[in-house]
């Protein structure tokens, strides 16, 4: 009577797992960082378009920023765009765009055309920040804290839900504690 | 298609195979270039993830194939190399995930399951034995 069951229960548990796997499936493609809650890696970069003026990581602490992964041959960054512009404009936070294995002259025609949200922009013409950011796929974006750790990051386009859910929150908890 | 068309084409689709997978690069000896296109093999592209890096053409592969190349160059070993991408990139990369907590069930299951289809097949063969010899029994 038992052994009958056996192949029940077994195709029963095969189900479950498949099921489970599917549902993982589904965030597969987002991988954690572990990045999260450690010091934003150390860089020395050019600012975009001045290449002579260089920008290093240090620069940047003390103001929280999120820092924009973004290319003038990302699609995405594209749809993205007018979200990180309201975010600029709504003075929630500094944003700071990583330009990524761009030409300047692709990223400052790119800017020209839809808008220039970045407070600061930087070239990563090699990609090798990008690397130590671990970096994937454009756009991804950093949110780093008054202390130079990078507390959460997007993969994919950040979207007024991301703002509202992870960003707003971080920045109020911010401003409270001085 | 004549004979003549179609090895012309094969010839030079595998030309591109090859001229595609080829990076320009130099080492100091064989073991060296084996060392590398070892580790390309064990490391995950992370834009086409069901790639590895020494398959993929992606501009993020080609670039981490240069940095593994760099630091090979300037004679770190494989986990120094393995622990620099596993710090930007988590152990996503590795094909070959290491032991650990959260990966314990994935190395282990192999064998469970192993054990499992055993245990199956031991007590399957058993009762046909025992019926078989019941059947002999009565006739």
């Amino acid at each position: 009577m038992i052994g009958r069951l056996v192949p029940v229960i077994l195709f029963l548990a095969l189900g479950i797992l498949l099921a489970v796997g599917l549902k993982i499936a589904d965030h597969k493609t987002e991988i954690p960082s572990p990045l999260i809650g450690k010091k934003m890696p150390e860089f020395t970069l050019p600012v975009l378009g001045q290449p002579e003026v260089m920008v290093s990581h240090d620069e940047l602490i003390g103001t929280p920023f999120l820092l924009n992964v973004w290319a003038s041959w990302c699609v995405t960054c594209r749809v993205e765009h007018p979200v990180i512009e309201e975010l600029a404009r709504s003075g929630l936070i500094r944003v700071v765009g990583l330009n990524y294995r761009d030409e300047e002259a692709d990223a400052q025609a790119w800017l020209a055309r839809f808008g220039n949200p970045y407070a600061l922009n930087i070239a990563d013409i090699t990609g090798r920040t990008a690397i130590d950011f671990g970096v994937y796929a454009a756009p991804e974006s950093f949110l780093v804290d008054p202390k130079g750790n990078i507390v959460f990051k997007q993969i994919g386009a950040v979207t007024p839900e991301v703002i509202q859910q992870e960003i707003v929150p971080r920045v109020a908890q911010w401003s409270k504690a001085p | 298609m004549s004979i003549k068309h179609l090895l012309l084409t094969l010839t030079l689709v595998l030309i591109t195979a090859v001229a595609q997978a080829a990076d320009p690069l130099v080492f100091d000896d064989p073991t060296q270039e084996e060392r590398y296109n070892e580790l390309t093999l064990e490391l995950r592209c992370l834009v086409c993830q069901n790639q590895n890096l020494a398959d993929s053409d992606a501009p993020l592969a080609q670039d981490l194939r240069k940095e593994i190349y760099d630091m090979m160059m300037a004679g770190q070993d494989n986990e120094q190399i393995k622990t620099f991408l596993v710090d930007r990139y988590g152990d996503f990369v590795l094909y070959r995930p290491k032991m650990e907590g959260n990966t314990l069930l994935l190395w282990l299951m192999p064998g469970i399951l192993m054990v499992i289809g055993a245990i199956a097949v031991f007590f399957t063969v058993r009762n046909r034995n025992r019926r078989l010899a019941a059947d002999r029994q009565q006739g």
